[in-house]
């Protein structure tokens, strides 16, 4: 078999395996599923289960410990069996909460804590980091064995630069394929379609050379069976206590090895592949180890006592001149370390970039989570991890050199993952399980594997002391690597197994009972352990998981959208050719709705509306988070508008103030033009009317002279309304000029009494006075403030209807204000009336018309603004009051 | 108690199933056990064959449970909560 074949055959498998992965993501990239959905791709990925460890490892764990290499086919084949308790509550709970890795699992249950997400990842890197080196070693090991009888000039030149060109190459394919895009259900079609199809190539091989064996070289399989009851090997014999620890430990690790929970939960696009792979996983790995004993057997009788049994699935066909058997079991083998790497790396690479590079980066640059677009950031910490993890494998493999026996890695590299496993159970079984007793346990349970197991695995001396095996650290008997508490007898694996299980789920339990959970894990708890309860829940209102009806979504989209999501799906059932229904759920619709929803309610609410009616993942904790800072927007902006329509309401009254003032200023401006013109053609008419007369001529002088007397009367009456009316005016336009002096409040008031006394002078009336009170000095307009006085005396004198009339004027000091109330004792002004007194042309009765045009008051209040001051009518007084308010001392006004 | 009685025998059953299916690896377990038990001198033969026979049992076993497991749960789920 020459080399260089060798050589092109495995690069032609190679280009091969890309181009599956790259049709695949393509088809995948077009929507373009069918097949690779398909419950038989997701049973054929899980085989990663079987590794080169077993490809070539088994065999040689055959030929030195007879059926005990069983044990780690049967752990998993009882998991499985039993989906309905464990597995199908992790693929529930991964789809559910969108669960990314092992580490976001048991992060995620325990409040989304990223201390036992590095915690998990450390477990795994420092668990996995062995075997992906054992993978390295067995392809690098299958090469030597072809290059062993090469021609001279193809002579493997460097065991560890295959090693490199190895894990060069499989980086690169795990880079282009694990890191193309970033999903986030972290799901690789591509990938998963590359290892389904090396997993048939490996059950083949190995089947192909089993039979070859059992039918060419052993003669039958009773001849099989025969010879290994003739088997005396002692370290054949069943040893109770390694075929329970074991069984356990494969079940344990199954569920928890990074790459079988990338493929078991990460990885499932559909719950009822579960089914079908509950009985066709076991189903293959019976046909994996079905022929490994034989194998093994036939290799103890043919080969030298000297040859590798780690290598006989190659060296058997080899050494019988068997090539192209040789080459199928090269393949096979290679394709068993290569799928394992991958989806190995992969997973560990999301484990370290989502819980520790993303992290630690996005703590040294805060700024970054701001700016954005984090993509290309995660895509790169995904590629320097997948480099740093297969870099680490190389590493190790270099440093150990490649000499232990291929089953103790993976069972050192199970017993660390294991660790995990108390977390995991008591995470998704037990509500009390805390974040606390979580930490506890792992750290405990590491701990114990690391001192009981892989420190002493690298050999005494190495990394420990050969006195510490011997003695215990400082002496301490009890704390011996390998008698741990005086177990001496133990065997080392079953030992450590044994302790740091142990130890794991009490420092797990006490840690959790002891302490209190934070709220965010406690709705964690309770959707973990619960995650069926939703279901049970839907089933009694009657809905159908997982099916939401097109009329459903509709009812929801037209409660959002209203009009628009009829015409949107009626859009969508045309482009879909389905003219007058409702469209069928695709993704694209359902993308393109959510998008549209997502428009009005926000992306979050979107999203959690459509995944609950899909049940295609639980609501979290984050998404309530969004949607509630969502609807906080929402609030704040609607809280906004309010406060703007508020505005707009108070501004819109304020217009309709000023307006209904303007309205009412026009027709008060009317009103006034017909009084003046009235009142302006009264005086008119008769001064018209009795010059007529005295044109006329003849009559008598007395007459004249009293016509005449009339005629001068209606004109002074004429004048002084003209005079009353400019007054007026130019008070209400605020251009008067005022004389600001200091005047005596008793001398103003004096004076305004005598002139009052004109006005009805034949009446009785009295005016009573509060001397001392008047003795202020005021600065102001004397002549315009004695004005209003008059104004309000002479009103007195005419209006008051008591007899004798009696007014009182009483001053008041205030707070830098003086206020001079006129009260008689009359009958006083209506209630009713009393709005209007102040108001020009307004008279209350015709009966007393004292030549009064009705602007006196309007008059008075002009002037008392123009001084600073009020005049106000003051009710309950009995008799008619006036209130006159005005400061005492009045600063020049800024005109 | 729900369901209408004539559906009662078939949700009855499918409970049946699942219990089938949750027993199915301890039984599997115990089966495996057994060779570790018995006397070390009847050699690996016997013991290969049986695992092997006991392993091709649990795999007809859970074949033959697996569809009616996977079909959509309709019915019965509100048992769930209580026997879990």
């Amino acid at each position: 078999m020459p080399f260089d074949i060798l050589v092109l055959t495995c690069l032609a498998y190679v280009i091969f395996l890309f181009l599956v992965a790259f049709a695949v993501e393509r088809r995948a990239g077009q929507g373009a599923m069918g097949f690779l959905r398909s419950p038989v791709v997701y049973t054929l990925s899980l085989s990663i289960y079987c590794t080169a460890w077993t490809f070539y490892g088994a065999v040689g764990y055959a030929a030195r410990s007879g059926i005990e290499y069983l044990t780690i086919y049967i752990g998993p084949t009882l998991v499985f069996v039993g989906w309905w308790w464990v597995l199908r509550k992790l693929v529930r709970i991964g789809r559910q909460q969108r669960v990314t890795s092992i580490a976001d699992l048991i992060s995620s249950r325990f409040g989304k804590s990223n201390l036992l997400g590095v915690m998990v990842t450390v477990i795994a890197v420092v668990a996995a980091t062995p075997y992906i080196a054992l993978q390295l070693q067995s392809v690098t090991l299958s090469f030597a064995v072809f290059a062993s009888d090469a021609p001279a000039g193809w002579a493997l030149p460097n065991r560890d630069a295959t090693a490199v060109w190895v894990a060069g190459g499989l980086a690169l394919f795990t880079i282009l394929f694990g890191t193309r895009k970033l999903d986030a259900k972290e799901q690789h079609h591509g990938i998963v379609m590359a290892i389904a199809v090396e997993a048939v190539v490996k059950l083949v091989a190995l089947v192909a050379v089993g039979v070859w064996v059992v039918w060419g070289l052993a003669g039958g399989p009773a001849a099989v069976v025969a010879r290994i009851s003739a088997m005396d090997n002692p370290d054949w014999a069943l040893q109770p206590g390694r075929w329970f620890g074991l069984t356990a430990l494969a079940a344990a690790a199954v569920i928890t090895l990074p790459r079988m929970f990338q493929v078991l939960v990460v990885e499932n696009v559909n719950e009822r592949h579960l089914a079908r792979a509950s009985w066709a996983f076991p189903l293959y790995l019976f046909g994996m180890s079905l022929f490994i004993l034989p194998i093994a057997l036939i290799g103890l009788e043919r080969m030298p006592a000297d040859s590798n049994p780690d290598m006989m699935v190659l060296t058997l066909p080899l050494s019988e001149g068997q090539g192209t058997l040789a080459m199928l079991a090269f393949l096979g083998g290679f394709s068993s370390a290569t799928s394992m790497v991958i989806v190995e790396t992969v997973a560990l690479a999301t484990m370290l970039s989502n819980h520790v590079v993303m992290p630690l980066w996005l703590r040294l640059r805060p700024l970054a989570a701001m700016s954005g677009d984090l993509r290309g950031g995660i895509l790169l910490a995904r590629r320097l991890s997948i480099v740093g993890v297969l870099g680490l494998g190389l590493a190790y493999y270099r440093l150990s050199g490649g000499t232990v026996a291929l089953a103790s890695i993976g069972l050192i590299a199970f017993a660390g993952m294991a660790q995990v496993l108390p977390a995991m159970l008591g995470g998704i079984f037990w509500r009390g399980a805390t974040k606390a007793g979580a930490v506890a346990g792992l750290a405990t349970g590491f701990a114990a594997w690391g001192w009981t197991l892989f420190l002493p695995s690298f050999g005494q001396d190495v990394l420990i002391p050969a006195s510490v095996f011997a003695e215990g650290p400082f002496g301490i008997g009890w704390l011996r690597p390998q008698a741990l508490f005086g177990t001496g007898t133990m065997d080392p694996l079953l030992h450590s197994i044994f302790w740091s299980c142990a130890l794991n789920s009490a420092a797990f339990c006490a840690g959790s009972i002891l302490t209190f959970p934070d709220p965010v894990e406690r709705i964690q708890g309770a959707a973990f352990v619960n995650a069926f309860d939703r279901e049970a829940q839907a089933e009694r209102l009657g809905w159908t998981h997982g099916q939401a009806e097109p009329e459903a979504l509709l009812n929801l989209a037209q409660r959002i959208l209203g009009e628009e999501a009829l015409t949107f799906f009626e859009a969508e059932a045309r482009a879909q050719g389905k003219e007058g229904y409702l469209p069928d759920l695709t993704p694209a619709f359902l993308a393109e709705l959510e998008r549209r929803l997502a428009g009005s309610v926000g992306a979050a609410t979107a999203h959690a509306m459509i995944s609950q009616l899909f049940g295609r993942a639980t609501v979290t904790v984050e998404d309530l988070m969004a949607v509630a800072n969502e609807a906080a927007q929402i609030m704040e902006s609607s809280a906004r508008l309010e406060a703007k329509q508020q505005e707009l309401t108070i501004t819109a009254r304020q217009l309709r103030e000023v307006n209904e003032k303007l309205t009412q200023l026009s027709v008060q401006k009317d009103a006034f033009l017909s009084q003046i013109s009235h009142e302006l053609r009264t005086p008119m008419t008769s001064i018209r009317a009795f010059s007529e007369i005295l044109t006329e001529g003849d009559l008598p002088p007395a007459m004249v002279a009293d016509y005449g007397r009339i005629i001068h009367d209606e004109a002074k009456r004429l004048t002084r309304l003209l005079d009353d009316l400019l007054d007026l005016s130019v008070l209400e336009n605020g251009t008067v000029q005022l004389n600001l002096d200091l005047a005596h409040l008793g001398q103003m008031l004096d004076r305004a009494e005598a002139a009052a006394s004109q006005t009805r002078p034949g009446r009785a009336f009295r005016v009573e006075r509060d001397v001392t009170g008047e003795e202020v000095y005021l600065r102001t307009d004397s002549d315009r403030l004695v004005q209003v006085f008059i104004n309000l005396i002479s009103n007195a004198r005419k209006y008051c209807d008591a007899d004798p009339a009696v007014l009182r004027v009483v001053v008041r000091l205030k707070a830098g204000r003086v206020s001079i109330d006129f009260i008689d004792n009359g009958k006083g002004i209506p209630k009713d009336k009393q709005g209007l007194i102040f108001e020009k042309f307004s008279r209350l009765t015709d009966l007393s018309r004292a030549g009064g045009a009705g602007l006196g008051l309007a008059i008075c209040r002009e002037i008392m603004a123009n001084l600073g001051g009020t005049v106000a009518y003051l009710p309950g007084q009995r008799g008619a009051a006036f209130r006159v308010t005005l400061p005492l001392r009045l600063e020049k006004q800024v005109a | 108690m729900r369901a209408p009685l004539f559906l009662a025998r078939k949700v009855y059953r499918r409970r049946r199933l699942r219990d089938a299916a949750r027993i199915l690896p301890f039984l599997g377990l115990f089966l495996m056990l057994l060779p570790a038990l018995w006397s070390p001198g009847r050699g690996g033969g016997g013991a290969a064959v049986f695992v092997f026979s006991v392993w091709a049992l649990l795999i007809a076993g859970a074949a033959a449970l697996a569809p009616g497991l996977a079909r959509p749960e309709a019915d019965g789920g509100e048992a769930e909560g209580t026997e879990d």
